[in-house]
């Protein structure tokens, strides 16, 4: 190999610096480690590649995958295949945002900056509520943050959530509640939304927040007016809603419903599937709780000469500053995401994001009047955005490798998660999906089902 | 041109206009109070603004030329890693077999995906000298938290309950306190001694049948190597506790030392230090965790394996896992961007990076240690911290000095932290800056220290040079502009 392109030091760079600093070698300036944790000889990591030939071998690797462009899909289940303008990866190309971190110095980091504030205006307005932070890791961490500021802020310890929250969200959601020592109460369904009745008799004085997703994970419209009144009837106690923002271009905004926390993940707004991540995740409040809000605030400020610009703000909520007292100990977020995600939305417009909610509602419910027409069983209680599930009667496993074989994706096997809803199958019809995939896909599931 | 304010993109809207193209409607179309009760049909639109794609390509153009990254120049943010961010990652990130695939797809069918992670754990696992790795945590934070859960995990199997507390050294990053809360635990302080390594007798006074877990970054946060390591591990280790590596600082020990062989039992890796992951604005990283075999049973699930037939699979079936740390399998785009890094650079390529980066470290601490006072005098590893004390009797603060440098086209060092160094400035170089560069960032600097003896109100007014003066801290706390209004602005 002709030298590492990355390292741009010379042999002649290397014995000038090393005289500059007063040694022999450069091994002296790491006379400070120990000759009995020196590593010897060479680490066993794979062997160098040439650009050209990591090129090769990884896009070797890539091609072993079969792609939602190579198959349509039908797979959703909280990760969708969407429309991604292309202006949002020629955005997220520059090296200008690439390559800056957390905009610390604001002089010479107001595009990031404005960017974010834009980012939070937008989500502000999507969610329907008062304060959107500059974005967390992703949904699920979003919502395990949701709970825990509920709980310090209302100073119980009792976190009710429905079962009709992403399976994994709620995976994500116990496994930071062992760490705060919270109790994590969860509602079962009723005919795919929150049973109603068992949330009323699970809150009570002791619960910090009643956590819903919407729509569910089920696709399914969440009856929000209800769960709200249920919430807070009690005093204190925070309504929390984990919500598609895709959704929302259609939907009531959570934030109508008196929603005191709205959390959810931006990956259906700009941001490629990419194996489950990075994604985004979004995280909103009432006025009430802005300086309990987890992560990066920009706000608004002027400089010495009165010119509007931007900065970080209320830090001392932050783990630089307040350290182990702090709301929460994320440092980083997704701020390219969240720039995608806000250069997708500002591309969609005020007519473009009703319009895409539009397209996924209208063709999920052709798609699922198609396959009742087919003899497939569909699941039909209660209204559902573009998600919906049906009964295989088989599993769902063989049925997917089955679609495989004719060009398809297949919808997500809920019975992962329970066996109760073993040979069920979540499916997710976008935008992308036309109407011949549609019609084509339905005709060769019902072929499945009933061969 | 640059220098006029660049107008929100909602103050750019026109109605009418639209950058997005959305296929038509292809299918029957339903009344929508016929799919949807009513309440939940939104009648306000959000106000997302109207604008072509042009006016929205040229809003993005005028924020990024009012942005500085690695790519516009020198960015020795200490403990950052700000080191150049290959084109080809962002190449292989992109390719259509790794972007375009769902988590939830069969297995089968994403072999590819599977494969190239389960190779970067083997490498990463070689490079820590751990025993098993996961690739779930988002961001070093987040693996701190999970590093710690998984310990936390550890003693509850092992009944050990009243192990209450984690060590922190007085130098460490605020994450590490902050993790430590999150996951429960009670953060003690453990001082650092007068060559700014940690004070062993303090250590022993503090460790003992509470603790947990010590969490140590080596070489520590004012960028020196622990030399006492073995004995920090095993006063740690005597008292029943942990000890946990926060691998922020990878970047100088790589092929030299590995946290595996000094002792370490857990170990977080930021992906997007180290290992070239762009930093993208503040994230999105990756931060896997390792551990030795005796901690592998409780990390998170699920684990990436290899199986009898050589396929590559999930293993779910692990009962004492501390569970899911975040939906999927962590940030996958960030760590094929790790894996196309470590295969470019190889055994010697990597342990050449570390060897550069604590020469170029060393270099530029030399030439500045005459001007500067330079509170710890050993050799520094990949970075080291500087006192702007003697500037300060002038009248003239680190954070002048910072905004200085703003002028001269440098991102500034980080500064005020550690919080043991009064007045400190942080700088970490990289490997990836040449000697020339190193050079007249130095003289840069030498400059400033100047003024600010011959014309301190030329440092402490400013920056002078950028589109922007300072800008007015207070009043954005004291009153919170978080979002645009249209209402604010009627003019």
């Amino acid at each position: 190999m002709a030298g590492f392109r990355y390292l741009p030091v010379t042999e002649d760079d290397r014995q000038a610096m090393l005289r500059t600093i007063g040694v022999d070698s450069e091994e002296a300036l790491f006379s400070d480690v120990p000759e009995k944790i020196r590593f010897k000889g060479d680490l066993k990591v794979e062997r160098a590649l040439a650009e050209p030939e990591l090129l090769r071998f990884l896009s070797g690797l890539a091609k072993k995958n079969v792609t939602t462009t190579a198959a349509a899909s039908f797979l959703g289940a909280g990760v969708y295949d969407h429309y991604i303008p292309s202006v949002v990866d020629s955005v997220i190309s520059r090296g200008e945002f690439y390559t800056a971190y957390t905009p610390y110095q604001a002089e010479v980091s107001q595009g990031e900056l404005q960017a974010i504030f834009e980012f939070q205006t937008l989500i502000c307005e999507l969610t329907g509520m008062d304060v959107a932070n500059s974005s967390m890791y992703d949904g699920s961490t979003a919502l395990a943050e949701a709970a825990t500021l509920s709980s310090g802020a209302v100073r119980k310890k009792k976190i009710v959530v429905s079962e009709t929250v992403h399976p994994e969200y709620r995976q994500v959601l116990n496994t930071y509640a062992h760490g705060q020592h919270l109790e994590v109460v969860t509602v079962p369904a009723k005919g795919g939304t929150t049973d109603l009745e068992s949330l009323r008799q699970t809150v009570d004085e002791q619960t910090a927040c009643v956590i819903v997703q919407y729509p569910n994970f089920f696709g399914r419209i969440e009856p929000l007016k209800a769960i709200e009144s249920i919430t807070h009837a009690i005093k204190k106690t925070h309504f929390v809603v984990s919500s598609n923002p895709l959704a929302l271009g259609l939907l009531t905004p959570p934030g109508a419903f008196h929603a005191d926390i709205v959390v959810g993940d931006c990956q259906p707004l700009g941001i490629p599937q990419s194996f489950g991540g990075p994604h985004c995740g979004y995280f909103a409040v009432t006025k009430k709780l802005v300086r309990k809000v987890p992560g990066r605030l920009v706000g608004e400020t002027v400089d010495e000469e009165g010119r509007r610009g931007y900065v970080l703000t209320l830090q001392a909520r932050e783990q630089h500053i307040r350290r182990d007292k702090a709301t929460s100990n994320i440092c980083s977020n997704q701020a390219l995401n969240a720039l995608a995600s806000a250069v997708a939305m500002n591309a969609f417009g005020k007519k473009g994001i009703r319009e895409i909610a539009a397209l996924n509602l209208q063709k999920a419910h052709y798609a699922a009047d198609l396959m009742k027409k087919q003899g497939i069983a569909v699941d039909e209680a209660g209204s559902f955005f573009n998600e919906f599930m049906i009964d295989c009667g088989r599993p769902v496993r063989d049925v997917n490798r089955a679609l495989l074989k004719k060009g398809f994706i297949g919808g997500y096997d809920l019975g992962r998660d329970s066996e109760d809803l073993k040979n069920k199958m979540l499916i997710a019809v976008t935008e992308m999906r036309t109407k011949s995939e549609i019609d084509r896909f339905a005709e060769v599931l019902g072929g499945i089902i009933h061969g | 041109m640059a220098n006029q304010n660049q107008p929100l993109i909602f103050e750019q809207s026109k109605a009418g206009r639209t950058a997005c193209s959305l296929p038509e409607l292809d299918v029957p179309e339903k009344p929508l109070d016929e799919l949807i009760d009513g309440d939940y049909i939104r009648t306000e639109v959000p106000r997302f603004p109207e604008v072509s794609e042009l006016e929205l390509v040229r809003h993005y153009m005028a924020l990024s030329r009012r942005n500085f990254g690695v790519d516009n120049g020198f960015y020795p943010l200490g403990s950052c890693t700000m080191k150049y961010n290959p084109k080809v990652n962002e190449r292989a990130a992109r390719l259509d077999g790794l972007t375009n695939i769902h988590p939830y797809q069969d297995e089968e069918t994403v072999q590819g995906a599977l494969e190239l992670l389960y190779r970067l754990q083997k490498n990463l696992e070689e490079i820590t000298g751990m025993d098993a790795m996961t690739l779930q945590p988002a961001a070093g934070a987040h693996g701190e938290w999970t590093g710690l859960m998984i310990i936390r995990a550890y003693h509850e199997a092992n009944h050990d309950a009243k192990r209450t507390k984690v060590i922190i050294p007085d130098t460490a990053h605020g994450t590490n306190p902050a993790s430590a809360t999150v996951a429960g635990f009670e953060a003690v302080t453990v001082k650092s001694d007068e060559n700014g390594l940690v004070d062993l007798d303090d250590l022993k006074r503090v460790a003992d049948e509470r603790t947990a877990a010590l969490m140590l970054t080596n070489p520590n946060t004012l960028g020196l190597f622990e030399t006492h390591i073995q004995d920090i591990a095993e006063i740690v280790h005597t008292a029943g506790g942990k000890v946990y590596y926060d691998g922020a600082n990878m970047n100088a020990i790589m092929g030299v030392t590995r946290p595996g062989d000094m002792g370490y039992d857990v170990v977080h890796l930021n992906l997007h230090k180290t290992f070239t992951g762009p930093h993208g604005g503040g994230g999105p990283g990756s931060g896997p965790v390792g551990v030795k075999k005796e901690l592998a049973p409780f990390l998170p699930k699920p684990l990436i394996v290899q199986k009898e037939d050589g396929r590559y699979g999930f293993d779910n079936d692990r009962p004492l896992s501390i569970g899911r740390v975040k939906a999927f399998y962590g940030n996958f785009g960030i760590n094929v961007r790790a894996y196309a890094y470590i295969r470019t650079m190889g055994a010697e390529g990597l342990n050449r990076v570390s060897k550069d980066a604590v020469l170029n470290a060393n270099y530029l601490l030399k030439r500045l240690s005459e001007t500067f006072d330079v509170p710890f005098k050993q050799f520094c590893k990949h970075e080291f911290v500087l006192s702007g004390s003697r500037q300060k009797k002038l009248g003239v603060r680190t954070l002048d000095m910072a905004k200085r440098l703003l002028d001269f086209g440098y991102y500034p060092p980080t500064i005020y932290f550690p919080l043991i160094v009064d007045e400190a400035m942080m700088i970490e170089p990289t490997e990836t800056e040449s000697k020339e560069t190193l050079d007249a960032f130095a003289d840069h600097l030498i400059q400033i220290s100047r003024e600010a003896e011959d014309h301190p109100e030329i440092v402490q007014e400013a920056p002078h040079a950028t589109i922007m003066r300072r800008l007015d801290e207070t009043r954005a706390a004291r009153h919170p502009i978080l979002r645009y209004r249209p209402a604010q602005r009627t003019e």
